[in-house]
């Protein structure tokens, strides 16, 4: 257990110092947020219709950009020969380390959301509930993404190779994240019925993501 | 001549140390007296109230946050042109001021935005564009932390800085015609001589209040950055020393 | 405790680095891997360390502490320093210590300090040059507890302070019934070690 604590914690104090990517996440969620109305035009009414899904798909691709790192930084620099030799457990480790890259990229994601939402004039109680469905969402996006993360170490180059693995494999926690939003703002539909879709879907994920991770780190030993 | 030797950073120190109780006095006085004008000498507006005294802090925001670029694109000339260290220390420190004055101008922007439009955030040209810069001057923060080697790290946010001040005008620009191709008129407009001297006055002197805390910032900033890379080469020396023990 | 492998065989990208390779190690000794750039010596060392899966053959560990796996009992010092560069010196070790230890071992500090890095324990490890860097990774072998150590070119970027250092800690940790397996092109100073020469690229 201390080796894990360990592993979070170192990966949590690299996200924050120099060359870290803990901010970097919110910067290019602020970006994406900004950029759409560029795009479709200031209509404030259809920027508030849209807005939920605006802001999942702006955290879903901040999630995504950074993670091909996740792994292959380790790989570089031969700690993941180390890590693999540790007493915990691969599935474990990778684990810890997608739960380190979910609290120092994808939380503040989720914290920085309502804010965001004033760009996009989502109204209060709506905000909340979109972020409430981003806070239950998106370790799902960190935990698919952790298996690109582990093929972009065996590719040796990831790059945008991560993305155009993991992007089909994040459909249907994009679909039920925004369906959940959008039933609770338009009262058009349920919201719980999407919204334990989503918990289920982030449960499974956690599990299915360090296993299958842990698998091809093992395969590609070399 | 006295230019050159400033540009030695232990004499920039030194004179540091001399002007900034100074520069502080000054900004507190400025203050004071602007801050009284703005709320007891300034005119309600017949149809804003109280709410358009926000403008004195709103404008001068937006003033010394489009300043602080233009004094880093003259740094990042110096540490491109001339390779000079106080070059280097003057781009770094003035990214987060000039960011904190825009963030300042952005949400007093958003607070008056929400009796006037009922909303915290119009996709205004104005105030788009003001998100713009700070958008970009987030990204040159980002950039100045990714690289730990101050050296390196300073030239590639000296092209960055000179790139965006090169764009700036673009983007404005571009940002105007995609405003009136969605909406016919901006609903903030302060034109320069449409201000009644009233209202002019008492934000002139904040803008003059702005500048001098700005330059108090400014100061004490950079002479923290030198101290703080007087540490770092210490801390590299106390490697080396160690190499031979 | 005896380490021991047998008939082992390389394969990599298709082609045969070794084949038919047997070696055993005891208790309290050095074998010395030798042989030409490209016989395998590095591919041997990952192979006992877990990180490579032998194509034929298997490694064998009697006599020691069965709930734990050869590669978990093991110590594997390669090419790279896994040291982070925005982490300090001490950071980085007490991690490794934390992750890798069983809680048995000098410890982070006693271990800087037997390499010589104490005086920059709170600096990051980015200042520090290619020597520098081997030593902490060296730290990292006396900082926690493994009785099999797999050195790949343990001496390549040291001077020769370092050099007598890695041959004091080598010969301690022998000197604790330890085992050592090291790929190397110098000598490192260990008097009793046996030799396993690597030959060149088999038919």
């Amino acid at each position: 257990m201390t080796a894990l604590a360990a592993l979070l914690l170192r990966d949590m104090r690299l996200a924050v110092r120099v060359g870290g990517g803990a901010l970097m996440g919110v910067l290019f969620f602020l970006l994406v947020v900004t950029m759409v109305p560029f795009g479709v035009g200031p209509d404030l009414k259809l920027l508030a219709r849209i807005g939920p899904a605006i802001l999942w798909i702006g955290a879903l691709l901040a999630t995504l950009l950074g993670l091909d790192r996740l792994l292959a930084a380790d790989h570089d620099d031969g700690s993941l020969d180390l890590i693999l030799m540790g007493h915990a457990p691969l599935e474990l480790a990778v684990a810890a380390k997608a739960l380190a890259h979910w609290l120092t990229t994808g939380l503040p994601l989720v914290i920085a959301a309502p804010l965001f939402g004033i760009f996009l004039n989502i109204d209060g109680s709506a905000i909340g509930i979109v972020a409430l469905t981003l806070l239950v969402g998106t370790p799902a996006l960190t935990f698919i993404g952790l298996i690109g993360a582990a093929l972009a170490v065996a590719l040796e180059r990831g790059g945008l190779l991560l993305p155009v693995l993991v992007l089909p494999l994040t459909v249907p926690v994009l679909i039920f994240g925004i369906a959940a939003g959008d039933a609770a703002i338009l009262n058009a539909a349920p919201f719980g019925a999407p919204f334990l879709i989503l918990i289920a879907l982030t449960l499974t994920s956690v599990v299915i993501g360090p296993v299958a991770a842990a698998a091809v780190l093992r395969h590609g030993l070399d | 001549m006295e230019w050159i030797a400033l540009a030695n950073p232990s004499r920039f120190l030194a004179l540091a140390e001399r002007l900034l109780p100074w520069l502080a006095a000054a900004t507190a006085l400025a203050f004071a007296a602007g801050l009284y004008a703005a709320f007891f000498v300034a005119p309600e507006d017949y149809q804003q109230g109280a709410t358009v005294r926000i403008i004195f802090i709103h404008v001068p925001g937006a003033w010394l946050g489009m300043l602080g670029w233009a004094i880093m694109s003259v740094a990042a000339l110096g540490t491109l042109v001339w390779r000079h260290p106080l070059a280097d220390v003057a781009l770094k420190t003035a990214a987060p001021i000039g960011a904190a004055f825009t963030f300042v101008c952005l949400v007093t922007g958003a607070l008056w935005g929400r009796p006037m439009w009922g909303t915290y955030w119009v996709w205004d040209a104005r105030l788009t564009s003001v998100l713009v810069l700070f958008l970009m001057y987030l990204g040159l923060i980002a950039l100045w932390r990714a690289i730990e080697d101050p050296a390196r790290a300073a030239r590639a946010a000296a092209v960055l800085t000179l790139v965006g001040a090169v764009n700036l005008p673009i983007i404005k620009f571009s940002v105007d015609w995609w405003s009136t191709l969605h909406q016919p008129a901006s609903v903030f407009r302060v034109g320069g001589s449409t201000i009644h001297p009233a209202i002019l006055a008492p934000l002139l002197v904040m803008a003059l209040a702005f500048t001098l805390l700005f330059a108090t910032l400014y100061v004490s900033a950079m002479r923290n950055e030198i101290l703080r890379r007087r540490v770092r080469t210490l801390r590299l020396l106390q490697v080396h020393a160690a190499q031979g023990a | 405790m005896r380490l021991s492998g047998s008939e082992l065989e390389c394969v990599r990208g298709g082609k045969r680095v070794f084949a038919n390779i047997g070696f055993a190690v005891g208790a309290g000794e050095a074998l010395l891997l030798l042989g030409p750039n490209g016989a395998g010596k590095s591919s041997l060392l990952r192979m006992v360390a877990g990180l490579l899966r032998p194509a034929a053959g298997s490694l064998e560990l009697a006599g020691a502490n069965c709930d734990r796996s050869l590669a978990e009992q093991a110590h594997y010092l390669g090419h790279l320093d896994p040291l982070k560069s925005s982490l300090s010196v001490g950071e980085n070790l007490r991690f490794w210590t934390r992750f890798l230890g069983g809680g048995r071992g000098e410890g982070p500090d006693e271990a800087l300090r037997v390499v010589g890095l104490e005086r920059v324990g709170d600096l990051p490890a980015g200042y520090l040059s290619a020597g520098q860097r081997r030593r902490l990774s060296i730290a990292r072998l006396v900082a926690v507890e493994r009785p099999i150590w797999l050195l790949d070119e343990p001496a390549s970027v040291l001077d020769a302070d370092g050099q007598a250092l890695l041959g004091e800690v080598m010969r301690r940790h022998l000197a604790a019934d330890g085992l050592i397996l090291a790929a190397t092109h110098a000598p490192l100073g260990l008097d009793p070690a046996r030799e396993l020469r690597l030959g060149a690229v088999l038919p």
